[in-house]
């Protein structure tokens, strides 16, 4: 019993905090939280179902698809939805369009895959056993991402100069790194991320159009309690939501679950606006 | 001569606003006059449909005054749809109460949207744009789950019966007239609303947060307020769902409802109550005449949606706004008429003197002050000049509770003024003025400088729901007041036109007239001459001068040494934090260290 909401929760939270790292991965090119990053989970395990169950293709090539869909729509977020309003972000516009990007993206997928819950394939040929595929892939996938942007941003010069776009824009800008570019390969990048979640997930999540909104709201948790952009902080915070939720789910029921999450959720918020390793920003008048 | 000219000057202003307020509601009128001939040469359908755009809007003038006016951006308003549509239609069907009356369920709906508007709306006091976003997002979601799974209650998949309201609103177009009735008075009160100093505060925390502060507005109460208020109007209109639907499941409610309801408002334009009416309507009759494409509703809406906040983020409200496209007069000079000072601010105010006794403020290790005294005399101008980073407006700040020192303190008359508490320094009667002009570019002026004033009303928020005489007089005088402060820095001839349009020197008198709406016994004014001319810059400092003799206690930071020396009656220099002297302006000027750290030989 403990061994299954252990096993699940960390799963699902895998799940949540490889979606809070896609918002973090956007945010930090651009200061901008998108919509669209729940979006990109929904779409990498429908796309998978459609490479590899619909269409027969071999697992690792529709994984490879999977992911590309992602970094495609990573990538239409940042020209459609992202750069036309950068410029005055006090307004807060990126909310609502990417918020259109992603509805437009949701209900196309509802039309054209359907609005039912599409089983995803099992990626692997092996027997069903205790700690089963569905559960570690999304750990394998949490852990892949995790240790790979690490590697990334301390040891690349990409890496470094995504860092120095995060830390300051305008800055970077002046010393001449191609700020386009990188924001362009952030949110690619964070798309592959946000496939990837939805892609190892397939099992536990299937392939449903419905998975957009709850991944952006569940992915979202990680990291507003997490601190904005800090990926570790989204990797602890995401495993606790996790296992809170399969705990409650186990314990109260599904509903009340949601219930009791969304009030956490917020209760915490409103004790500490910033998150709980965050620090609250200055303000200048 | 001058003030009686002031005297008669308001109240041809007065007929001119009638003049136009009869204008502005034209529009409304020939809705009004629309929506009651209706069933003259209209069908069933279209009633039908008539109503539902009723209902509709019913929410959506709620979610107008927290979206356009306020700015806060609650994307699951469909979750208080639901709220309202199911109390009223338990409480009327019985499955866990004694049957009620309708009318009884409406009401309680009502209270019920009121209470959860609240606390969905509480959040946005405290969290981020995108916080607030998702928060509502979430609670959409909860809410519609709690509906599928509180069987015993609320009959979850299966749903429950819409309550039914009795003679003479049974019939279909009795039901119409029902909605209709309502839809009207929402607008009404609504419209009431955007005409008060409420709206206006709403729009000024949108647009200047900072500025809406530093005028007294309380952000909480008048949010709660609003939230109440949107919450309330939302119960009525899902009771009204619930009744034209007559069998209400969890699936009646979706998120593109939502999506819709929020799109009705921005097509309209943010802080208008014409535009998101039309919105709505067009929103709601828009899918008659596209039925091949009712399975790509949601889908349109959200390409609507990109297409509104990319190309016309104005929204219909500013396609409309013709008044605004006609071209000012190109060479406009700004002619303060300081002699209208004493009829503006009245009678002499007898406040002490406010103190800053060694405070000191650090951010990390760097001292923005450290360990300044000064003092602002009831009728005297204090000068506060320094080299770019020397702590000038950093102490502003201070005073105005933008920062909370880390010692020492800011004393009125020798009791401390408590750290932080921006809002409450308006009523302390302390004004300030910003480096850069923050202003509602989509008000007019005059509305701008109105802002300014927010705290001297009587009328609540209710009374000026329901235009009651408090809230017409506060109107009134306000206005008058506005009209005269916009005469005495020079630009009551742009009184009616949208700030965004003026030039930045008229933007600093502008936000100098806002501030001397709250009749100060401070004025704190940070670098009021950058990017003026010369012949302004000395019509400013004439003014500054008569400001002060008419017993205020004036504190400028300004980089211009000119006017410094011309108007100031003491003078403190800041250099890195630390005062580096202070005196008369003849003392400042012989001042050798002054001399040669920043005014040069």
């Amino acid at each position: 019993m403990i061994q299954s909401i252990v096993l699940s929760g960390v799963a699902i939270g895998s799940i949540y905090a490889l979606i809070g790292i896609t918002y973090n991965v956007m945010y930090s090119a651009s200061r901008v939280f998108s919509f669209t990053a729940g979006t990109l989970g929904m779409l990498g395990g429908v796309l998978g179902s459609l490479f590899i169950s619909r269409m027969g293709l071999p697992v690792a090539a529709g994984c490879l698809l999977a992911l590309l869909g992602g970094a495609v729509l990573g990538i239409v977020t940042e020209i459609v939805a992202v750069r036309p309003v950068l410029r005055s972000l006090d307004q807060h516009l990126y909310v609502l369009s990417t918020l259109a990007l992603a509805l437009m993206v949701q209900q196309f997928t509802a039309i054209e895959w359907g609005t039912d819950a599409r089983p995803f394939p099992r990626l692997f040929t092996i027997a069903r056993g205790g700690f089963d595929q569905q559960y570690w892939l999304p750990m394998l996938a949490c852990a892949i991402v995790i240790v790979g942007l690490e590697l990334l941003y301390r040891h690349t010069l990409v890496g470094r100069a995504f860092l120095a776009i995060a830390e300051d824009t305008y800055a970077a800008r002046a010393l001449g790194l191609p700020e386009r570019y990188l924001r362009i390969a952030s949110y690619s990048l964070a798309g592959v991320i946000g496939a990837l979640a939805g892609f190892a997930g397939g099992e536990l999540l299937l392939a449903f159009f419905g998975n957009a909104p709850m991944l952006t709201f569940y992915g979202f948790i990680p990291v507003a309690l997490g601190g904005m952009g800090n990926n570790r902080g989204a990797l602890v915070a995401g495993l606790l939501l996790g296992l809170f939720q399969q705990a409650a789910n186990f314990l109260v029921g599904g509903i009340f679950a949601s219930v009791a999450v969304f009030t956490v959720f917020i209760l915490v918020l409103l004790v500490r606006p910033e998150g709980l390793a965050g620090a609250a920003p200055q303000r200048r008048v | 001569m001058d003030t009686q000219a002031a005297q008669l000057r308001p109240s041809r202003a007065g007929t001119l606003g009638s003049a136009a307020a009869l204008g502005a509601a034209l529009p409304f009128l020939l809705l009004l006059a629309l929506g009651i001939a209706l069933p003259l040469f209209a069908g069933g359908y279209w009633g039908l449909i008539a109503t539902r755009a009723c209902i509709y809007w019913v929410l959506v003038s709620g979610l107008n005054l927290v979206v356009g006016f306020a700015g806060q951006i609650a994307i699951g308003w469909v979750a208080l749809l639901a709220l309202g549509a199911y109390t009223a239609s338990v409480l009327t069907a019985g499955t866990a109460t004694p049957e009620l009356s309708p009318y009884l369920a409406l009401a309680i709906a009502a209270a019920v949207g009121a209470a959860f508007g609240l606390i969905i709306g509480l959040p946005a006091l405290r969290l981020r744009t995108f916080y607030f976003a998702i928060t509502t997002l979430g609670f959409a979601t909860i809410v519609n789950q709690v509906a599928l799974a509180w069987q015993s209650v609320t009959g979850g998949g299966v749903g429950v019966a819409g309550p039914i309201f009795p003679d003479p609103f049974a019939s279909k177009w009795g039901f119409y007239y029902f909605c209709f009735a309502l839809a009207a008075i929402c607008t009404w009160m609504t419209a009431n609303i955007a005409a008060s100093r409420f709206g206006r505060a709403l729009t000024a925390i949108r647009d200047a947060e900072v500025a809406a502060e530093a005028c007294g507005i309380a952000k909480p109460a008048l949010l709660a307020a609003v939230f109440l208020f949107s919450g309330a109007v939302a119960g009525i209109a899902g009771t009204l769902f619930a009744s034209l639907q007559s069998y209400i499941t969890p699936d009646a409610f979706p998120l593109d409802l939502s999506i819709l309801f929020f799109i009705a408002v921005l097509i309209g334009g943010r802080g208008s109550i014409l535009g998101p009416l039309l919105g709505t309507i067009l929103l709601t009759v828009l899918p008659e005449f596209a039925a091949p494409l009712v399975a790509w509703s949601t889908f349109l809406y959200a390409v609507l949606l990109l297409v509104i906040v990319l190309a016309i983020p104005g929204g219909i409200a500013e396609i409309l706004d013709f008044k605004n496209r006609r071209p000012l007069e190109s060479h406009r000079a700004i002619v303060p008429r300081p002699e209208l000072l004493p009829c503006l601010l009245g009678g002499p105010r007898g406040a002490g003197v406010l103190t800053l006794e060694q405070v000191a403020l650090s951010f990390g290790g760097v001292h923005a002050i450290d360990g300044l005294d000064l003092e602002i005399r009831p009728g005297q101008v204090h000068g506060l000049i320094g080299p770019n980073g020397s702590g000038k407006t950093t102490t502003l700040n201070v005073i105005s509770g933008y920062y909370a020192q880390q010692s020492g303190s800011v004393r009125l008359n020798g009791v401390a003024v408590p750290v932080l508490q921006r809002h409450r320094r308006a009523h302390m009667r302390i004004a300030r003025t910003f480096q850069t002009p923050r202003i509602v570019g989509s008000a007019s002026v005059l509305e701008n400088v109105m802002i300014g004033g927010s705290i001297d009303g009587a009328g609540s928020f209710a009374e000026s729901l329901l235009c009651l005489p408090r809230h017409r007089r506060d109107e009134a005088r306000l206005r008058e007041t506005a009209m005269l402060a916009l005469q005495t820095v020079g630009l009551e001839r742009l009184a009616a036109v949208r700030a965004d349009r003026l030039q930045h020197s008229e933007l600093r008198f502008t936000e100098i007239a806002r501030a001397l709406m709250l009749r100060p016994a401070y004025l704190l004014l940070d670098e009021p001459a950058a990017g003026l001319s010369a012949d302004e810059i000395s019509r400013l400092g004439a003014l500054i001068v008569a400001i002060a003799k008419a017993g205020i206690g004036v504190l400028v930071v300004e980089h211009h040494p000119d006017l410094i020396f011309d108007i100031c009656h003491h003078i403190t220099v800041l250099n890195l934090g630390r005062k580096l002297a202070a005196g008369t302006p003849a003392e400042i000027r012989s001042h050798r260290e002054v001399v040669n750290a920043y005014l040069g030989g």
